[in-house]
């Protein structure tokens, strides 16, 4: 009696042992570009959800100022923490090159998400883009075409000169314009930057209006320059005159499609994003996938994924597109 | 004083013609800088840092320094914007009083800090600069409050108002400057601010409690930006807890500088502060308008301030000595 | 010296007259050691991970360069002026460099035009103090901007790379220990010698104590100030360069509101923000200070708000103390 429930206890024992060596949870880590930040709620939230469902733990980290630097010492936490994988969003394209390495040293898996450090790409394992970025640019044209009829005069508000994500987009948006004879009618008169700053943006979209008093559509390709661009066409009572769309986050556009101010919109999934990044980093860390480009994995709710050129996965094919019939379906 | 005053007189006629001569300049390659629409833009920049202004020129003014106030502005928009996401049944002009009191809570404690202690001004709201900032990511636990929240007739107040449809918040700009106006010449409180700042040892031989006034300008300069935070609100329509107020202290002081209040305290007018800030509003507006890019505003700012400082040294040549900002002398 | 000065100090010598252990004790370096200790402890409950020569040598080298410049502010706080520009001075510095020489110019010359850089900023910084008279205070908060915003003209929003020789700093190893952590050891050696033993360093006390006592006893205290002022140019810009090597290009965000750590750096090692006292070691301490604050808290994956509030927290509460340690123990 003693000797078979003695028997019980250790294989019992044995069992959960073995059990919870299976499963050994991936330790994941996301450095966000700064606190505050709304994009990377939503995106963090993709994390959040999925480690409940596969194995793995997720933190979030993010300094608070978006600056080139001030990820470092977050990543140099992360490497002492000996995390299985870092996810990234960069504040810079080659700021974090030597840390990245130095976490590679030590096995850790570097993925960039939602932003690469393009130029500098041998620095990471793989980068998880939201959408095929170079079908932005051509997506985006058409977008304000259809608002504006394809015919006028339309001008970009970007976000910093330099943003590299940005002025891939704004080159796509050029190469479509003058390629394109469907757009023959519309020509592009100016391309602003705003800074991602709401007062900046408010002013650029101010002198774009009365620089250009012809103006049909602008696009702005960033989330604070969209609601800025809006916010001035709303105040001025202009919408049938100037039609505002870009990328944006529903959360900060619903107001304006409401009211009427925008009548669409694009953009992607951040919370896909972030669901695809878990999965991916658990797959990579167990052996079920692989950075080879032209290898596929699962992915629940968003099925097979390719790893594209320069080892990169997109979460899906093309941008939504929000207007007043679906807003209220996004949460983000 | 008569002759001071003819100075201070010509300092403000001085920067006025800057502003007329800048904003020409401007309209000989833009000539659509001068029209109302033009007018329109600079005004809708001016309205928060003008609030700000007024309370950092009686800072000023009392030989101290207030660096908190942007995250000051910030913690009091957090604050109210929180308030409306959470208690959306609020009645919405309450938000006044809440971003106002929040503002005159933070200001209160600089200013109890800085006389109790006798600490510098300056390294106290450096201090508090940070720790606001720090509060204000805290409560809001890191995240914005966006657009759906915020009434929209506190967002009507900055595109509309039913006088010729100027905006209300440009209204209560000038309003609070000419209430600060009012209460710097015509009361005895805002004269001994003066008072103090031209003399801090005599001050108490005439009567006038250094504590208290130390405490009631630092209290007027939180209130005025915690006014300015739910402004912000109005004006952007968001709340975020690491944009809203960055940076804000160093558009304030310079445009406060720049209208001719002295860093040595004592001296300074309403009328210059609002020039400065219009000067530094023409300044922020026109870059768009010739397509400078942005990157080389905080250039101009800095080198702005240095010139008005060098304006300031040579129309009163009076020796300082340095660091006494904040010096409690015995 | 003058014999008011010698009487003064005889007074001062026959009030003073405390057991050794007081003098030894109530000293404001003491409560940055014991800071230390309790930061220390407290790390190491945070995480599991804090505990490590290696990693907080290896954070350390992150500050290094404000950590150096910061020794350099206390003597120039102790002589009675302020400098918040140091760090805008690093980007400025550090972005000249790189834009001339990825501009093809050799690299010496590239180098060599970052130092100048730094070393006019000290200049014009001292100009407007000294020569004009202006307060230092607002005179750098001045240049503070102004020098970010030249960077930010040099640079705009892209970063500039620098030769793969050049970088990794950090990376040297001498010993085991990074060579920024030997620089700044190595200065802060040189700094408390020059302050705590020539005539030079007693007579930057007698600045910043009374400024006109030190006029009487003929010390040329504008050419002493002019003398700091370069000098805390010219180590900016080194350590703009350290940082360029460090991250392998430059941004003019680099060192961005650096100048409040420096501030926090000698405050908390009990320099009197009032000019007159102060240690390098103190200075020395509050860096190591800083590393461990900041890292036990980074290591724990706390949100960094609770970093800023801290920061703020201990800025203040280290002036407080300060001023507290000075009444009690002077006169």
């Amino acid at each position: 009696m003693l000797k078979s429930s003695l028997l019980a206890i250790t294989a019992a024992l044995m069992l959960t042992g073995g059990a919870a060596y299976a499963q050994d949870k991936t330790e994941i880590v996301f450095v966000g570009k700064n606190t505050g930040n709304p994009y990377f709620d939503s995106l963090t939230q993709g994390f959040v959800d999925a480690c409940q469902v596969i194995a793995c733990n997720f933190e979030f980290v993010a300094p608070a100022t978006a600056e080139a630097t001030s990820q470092i010492p977050f990543i140099e936490a992360q490497i002492q923490r000996g995390v299985d994988v870092i996810a990234i969003s960069p504040n810079s394209p080659d700021a974090l090159n030597q840390v990245f390495d130095s976490a590679r040293e030590k096995g850790i898996i570097i993925l960039t998400v939602n932003g690469d450090i393009t130029g500098n790409e041998e620095h990471r394992d793989a980068t998880i883009l939201p959408t095929d970025f170079t079908k932005v640019g051509a997506d985006q044209v058409e977008m304000v075409g259809s608002l504006i009829g394809y015919q006028g005069e339309i001008a970009i508000l970007s976000a910093t000169t330099e943003a590299p994500d940005q002025n891939f987009w704004i080159e796509g948006m050029n190469e479509t314009l003058a390629n394109d004879s469907k757009y023959a009618n519309m020509s592009l008169v100016a391309t602003v930057y705003g800074d991602d700053q709401p007062e900046k943006s408010t002013t650029e979209m101010e002198a774009l209006l009365a620089n250009y008093p012809d103006l049909k559509g602008v696009i702005a390709p960033t989330t604070v320059g969209i609601a800025a661009a809006a916010q001035v066409v709303q105040s001025r009572g202009i919408a049938d005159q100037v039609k505002v769309t870009g990328l944006g986050l529903p959360s900060e556009m619903r107001d304006f499609v409401k009211d009427g101010t925008v009548e669409a919109f694009q953009l992607w999934s951040p919370y896909n994003e972030g669901w695809l990044a878990a999965h991916f980093a658990v797959d990579l860390k167990n052996g079920n996938a692989t950075t080879d480009v032209g290898s596929t994995f699962e992915v629940p709710n968003l099925g097979t994924i390719t790893i594209n050129e320069g080892h990169s996965i997109n979460t899906q094919s093309a941008l939504t597109t929000f207007n007043a019939s679906n807003i209220d379906e996004f949460n983000f | 004083m008569n002759q001071l005053r003819a100075i201070l007189l010509r300092r403000e006629a001085g920067i006025a013609v800057m502003i007329v001569l800048f904003c020409l300049a401007v309209g000989v390659v833009k000539p659509n800088f001068l029209t109302l629409n033009g007018l329109r833009i600079i005004l809708l920049l001016v309205p928060l840092v003008m609030i700000a202004a007024m309370g950092q020129m009686m800072v000023l003014i009392a030989r101290h320094v207030d660096l908190s106030i942007g995250s000051t502005l910030g913690f009091a928009a957090m604050v109210t914007g929180m308030m409306f996401r959470d208690m959306p049944e609020i009645w919405w002009p309450l938000g006044f009083a809440v971003a106002i009191g929040t503002g005159t809570l933070l200001g209160l404690f600089n200013g109890v800090l800085i006389t109790a202690f006798r600490l510098p001004s300056i390294i106290v709201t450096l201090g508090t600069l940070n720790l606001y900032r720090g509060l204000t990511f805290i409560i809001s636990d890191a995240r914005q409050v966006d657009r759906q929240y915020i009434p929209s007739a506190l967002k009507a107040m900055s595109q509309t108002s039913p006088i010729f449809g100027i905006p209300w918040i440009i209204f209560m700009a000038f309003g609070v400057a000419l209430l600060t106006y009012w209460f710097v010449m015509h009361t005895r409180v805002g004269r001994q601010i003066y008072a103090l700042g031209s003399n801090p040892e005599a001050a108490p031989l005439r009567g006038i409690s250094t504590n208290r006034v130390t405490i009631l300008v630092f209290a007027l300069s939180g209130a005025l930006a915690g006014l300015a935070g739910i402004m912000y609100a109005s004006r952007w329509g968001f709340v975020n807890p690491s944009n809203t107020g960055y940076g804000f202290e160093f558009q304030v002081i310079a445009a406060v500088v720049i209208g001719g209040v002295s860093i040595n305290g004592g001296v300074g007018t309403v009328l210059g502060t609002i020039l400065g800030v219009l000067l530094l509003g023409c300044v922020g507006a026109a870059l768009p308008f010739l397509g400078i890019p942005g990157t080389s505003q905080n250039a101009i700012f800095g080198a702005v301030i240095l010139i008005a400082l060098l304006i300031d040294r040579s129309v009163r040549s009076r020796g300082i000595a340095p660091l006494s900002l904040g010096r409690k002398r015995t | 010296m003058t014999e008011s000065t010698t009487t003064s100090m005889q007074a001062r010598e026959i009030v003073k007259a405390r057991p050794a252990w007081h003098v030894m004790l109530v000293r404001p370096e003491l409560m940055t050691f014991i800071l230390l200790v309790i930061g220390i402890y407290v790390g190491s409950l945070l995480s599991p991970f804090f505990l490590d020569v290696n990693y907080i040598l290896r954070s350390f080298t992150l500050t290094a360069e404000l950590s150096i410049a910061a020794l350099v502010l206390t003597m120039v706080i102790i002589s009675g002026e302020i400098d918040l520009s140091a760090a805008a001075n690093m980007a400025l510095s550090a972005a000249i460099f790189a834009y001339v020489q990825a501009a093809g110019v050799p690299m010496p010359i590239a180098i060599a035009a970052g130092l100048l850089a730094g070393l006019a900023m000290g200049a014009l910084n001292a100009l407007m103090v000294i020569r004009f008279q202006l307060p230092s205070i607002i005179v750098t908060i001045g240049t503070l901007i102004f020098y970010r915003g030249l960077a930010q003209v040099i640079a705009g929003d892209r970063s500039i790379r620098v030769p793969d020789w050049f970088i990794g700093v950090n990376n040297v190893l001498i010993a085991d220990i990074p060579l920024p952590v030997i620089i700044f050891v190595l200065v802060a050696i040189v700094l408390a010698i020059v302050l705590g033993t020539t005539t030079i360093g007693r007579q930057i006390y007698q600045i910043g104590t009374n400024p006109i006592a030190a006029k009487h006893a003929g010390i040329k205290s504008n050419q002493i100030k002019v003398g700091l002022f370069l000098t805390l140019g010219l180590v900016s810009a080194v350590g703009g360069l350290m940082t360029a090597s460090r991250l392998g290009s430059v941004r003019y965000d680099i060192a961005l509101g650096g100048e409040l750590q420096m501030v926090l750096m000698a405050m908390l090692g009990g320099t009197y923000i009032f000019g007159g006292r102060g240690t390098i070691l103190g200075t020395f301490l509050a860096a190591w200070l800083l590393v461990i604050v900041s890292t036990g808290m980074t290591v724990a994956n706390l949100l960094p708000a609770i970093q800023l509030t801290v920061l703020g927290v201990l800025l203040v509460v280290a002036i407080i103390a300060t001023n507290f340690i000075y009444s009690r123990t002077q006169r």
